[in-house]
């Protein structure tokens, strides 16, 4: 794996620590009138020995949730934090973009801007000069040259801070989230300059959430967790194996964590939790308690509980439900909303199953296989078990309760990607009337 | 699946590293001084441009702070207390001295939050550390020379003529900005661990203002009980000294320079002690607490 000829980043067991003290001993008052209570502190292991590299030319993702590390790693890689342990190397000028627009001033003109930000980025004064045609080139805001920032739309702004971030002259970019940005045609964008970084053979390491541009762009990936590596490798499998991470262990992770009083972890289940968890939090429960819904999965074809499937593969969502009581004729019911909170699969049983009826302590499971026409994305999942009727007379509802991931390496930015069956002919007589 | 996260590292051989480079994480000045100065020199014509707004009135109104100070206490101590009694000069040596002491307190008051101020850049770019308190008193620097034309202006019309001496004036110019620049270092790291430096040092100002000579004269001092005692008390504060030996070059030699004043030039050792100390330790408390600025703020 790691035979490539030049490395261009090498990164050898790098251990990174926060002390986050534990009564803030802020001031010098503080200080003087307690000179012998020594401020404790709480460790955070932010890094534990991290290793890797990254060949010359390699577009490198790091993946990781919220509160693993790879934020930190990247900042540490940039030199922003010194390490504790470890060594890391690099082979050529390097550029960190942790943010874009680091630094912009909007009371100053886009001219200032530019050239205070490659002042920042050490580039000497005759270059800067000459970057700034280049940025204003590529943002296309030349007419704009003069005019204050804080008089620019937010469009605007977006476009002249990443085309400060990609006119620079480095071999090495150091890239953590910027996509999160911007709207579909900005992104877009931006994967043609991330395409362009790669034919230039620059070396580029992305620090992203965004699987899909994990898929398309990396040449490998590596996936970390509270601060260790846990895979490096192909983008598919490393992309696949944090989904599963991410969305089955937020919940599990938060309650464990609160549960062990372990600091560290704590901080990292809360970091999780702003950002996932809330989701799971939102799962809205109703229902008369004449049935319960024990639990619900999804099945691949093969039969196997998964968290996430490929797209296009035939799936089954099973709902396993016990009754407390008799009855007659219920419906069962599930439904798929996607991120967007739309409602894309519905349906319920009161066509396949009818004149079943069950009886108080009695335990089944319905299952639901369909074929999988969903776009990627993370679904969030319902089920329901109703009287017979209209379905409104829940015996048990719960909303959310579940998520399924569907991924694909070439999303089509629909909501279905049904199978398609197309054919050509050619040397077809059109029939004129003429 | 659960398990994966707790598996250990992955483990996998490193290509050597020979012939790159060493990551070394942020430090005081980086590894290309040019880069520090020109960084400095950016952030500080920057704030310079955005004070003045590129006008020239913008420049008038910097003028105005020090000259209505300068209206008020002229007014008050000449006539009020007559401490301009048979002194040479007393209105233009009244103007250099709140001149002097503005640019000591605008440099240090805003070197004190500067590496707050500039939070986002520590957080997220890797630059020389220094170049942020060295920007303060690069800017601070600015308005203290412009400061300084309406004071040979003043000189000028008052009669004096230009002489040899004003080269050594321009020696005490530069020993101010150094002192000022070696408290910029303490205060702007200081300030990152403990908050409470900013009112402390508004205090230390307040004092320095009084006790420093800006509106009085040595000979005052030196006139009453136990004179020469407070006179070489007075002078261990690097800033009377510096005021006074500015005076004395630039405004009129009968201005008592310290080395008139002390008891002994020995006793000069302390004042110029004073600002050698503030710029080395002030320039290794810096290097010391650099790398972990980032991670404190």
């Amino acid at each position: 794996m790691s035979s490539r000829a030049t490395p261009a980043v090498l990164v050898d067991g790098v251990h990174k620590e926060f002390r986050i003290p534990e009564e803030q001993v802020h001031t010098l008052k503080e200080r003087v009138l307690h000179p012998l209570r020594r401020p404790s502190h709480n460790q955070f292991q932010a890094l534990r020995g991290v290793s890797f590299d990254v060949g010359k030319g390699e577009f490198f993702g790091i993946v990781g949730r919220n509160g693993s590390g790879k934020s930190t790693l990247l900042k540490c890689m940039a030199g922003i934090y010194g390490v504790d342990q470890g060594r890391m190397y690099v082979d050529g000028r390097v550029s960190t973009f942790i943010e874009l627009g680091v630094g912009f001033n909007l009371d100053l003109p886009a001219r200032d801007n530019i050239l205070i930000n490659a002042t920042m980025l050490g580039l000497p004064s005759r270059d800067a000069r000459r970057r700034v045609d280049a940025v204003l080139d590529f943002a296309e805001l030349h007419e704009f040259v003069d005019l204050k920032l804080k008089n620019y739309s937010s469009g605007m702004l977006v476009r002249l801070a990443f085309s400060v971030m990609i006119q620079v002259d480095a071999d090495i970019l150091l890239i953590d989230e910027v996509l999160a940005v911007g709207d579909a045609a900005f992104q877009q964008k931006c994967f043609d300059e991330f395409a362009r970084l790669r034919r230039e053979n620059r070396t580029v390491v992305l620090v992203t959430h965004d699987m899909g541009a994990v898929e398309r762009f990396c040449d490998r990936a590596m996936l970390i967790e509270r601060g260790h590596v846990v895979e490096i490798g192909e983008p598919r499998p490393v992309s696949m194996h944090y989904l599963q991470l991410n969305f089955s262990r937020d919940a599990r992770a938060a309650e464990e964590a609160a549960a062990s009083g372990d600091p560290d972890a704590i901080a990292a289940a809360a970091e999780a939790a702003s950002g996932l968890r809330g989701r799971n939090a939102d799962e809205l429960r109703a229902g008369d308690g004449g049935a319960e819904i024990v639990s619900g999965w999804f099945m691949n074809a093969e039969g196997e509980q998964v968290e996430s499937l490929d797209a296009g593969e035939r799936c089954t969502f099973c709902m396993h439900v016990r009754f407390h009581e008799d009855v007659e004729e219920p419906l069962f019911g599930f439904a798929l909303r996607n991120n967007a909170d739309e409602r894309i699969v519905a349906t319920d049983t009161h066509k396949a199953l009818h004149g079943e009826s069950f009886h108080a302590g009695e335990e089944v499971i319905v299952y639901f296989g369909f074929e999988n026409v969903l776009a990627p994305d993370r679904y969030g999942v319902s089920a329901s078990v109703a009287r017979a009727g209209s379905g409104d007379a829940w015996l048990d509802n719960r909303e959310r309760f579940r998520s399924i991931i569907i991924s694909s390496t070439d999303p089509s930015g629909a909501v279905i990607d049904p199978p398609f069956h197309v054919e050509l002919q050619r040397q077809v007589k059109v029939q004129t009337t003429s | 699946m659960s398990a994966t996260a707790t598996e250990p590292d992955v483990e996998l051989a490193l290509p050597s590293a020979e012939g790159m480079r060493e990551v070394k994480g942020p430090t005081a000045l980086g590894d290309d001084p040019q880069r520090l100065f020109r960084l400095a020199w950016t952030l500080a014509t920057t704030d310079f441009k955005l004070k003045f707004f590129g006008s020239f009135l913008g420049y008038l109104w910097q003028l105005m702070n020090p000259l209505l100070l300068f209206g008020v206490l002229f007014l008050v101590f000449s006539f009020a207390l007559n401490l301009d009694e048979g002194v040479r000069y007393y209105p233009v040596a009244l103007l250099l001295g709140i001149v002097l002491f503005s640019f000591l307190n605008e440099a240090t008051s805003q070197a004190v939050r500067s590496l707050m101020t500039r939070e986002t850049l520590v957080r997220k770019i890797d630059f020389p550390r220094l170049a942020v308190p060295m920007a303060s008193v690069l800017a601070a620097t600015f308005n203290l020379l412009l400061n300084l034309v309406p004071v040979v202006v003043f000189l000028l019309a008052s009669g004096a003529t230009p002489s040899w001496s004003w080269l050594l004036f321009v020696l005490c110019i530069v020993v101010l900005v150094l002192f000022a620049f070696g408290m910029s270092m303490i205060l702007s790291v200081g300030f990152v661990r403990f908050r409470d430096i900013e009112p402390i040092w508004t205090v230390i100002l307040q004092v320095l203002f009084y006790a420093s000579g800006v509106f009085f004269t040595v000979d005052t001092i030196a006139g009453q009980k136990h004179g020469q005692l407070l006179v070489d008390i007075f002078f261990c504060n690097p800033f009377a000294a510096i005021l006074a030996a500015a005076r004395h070059t630039l405004v009129d030699g009968s201005w008592t320079s310290p080395t008139q004043a002390l008891s002994s030039d020995w006793l000069l050792v302390i004042p110029v002690g004073l600002v050698v100390a503030s710029l080395v330790g002030g320039f290794l408390l810096f290097r010391a607490l650099a790398p972990k600025v980032a991670e404190d703020l």
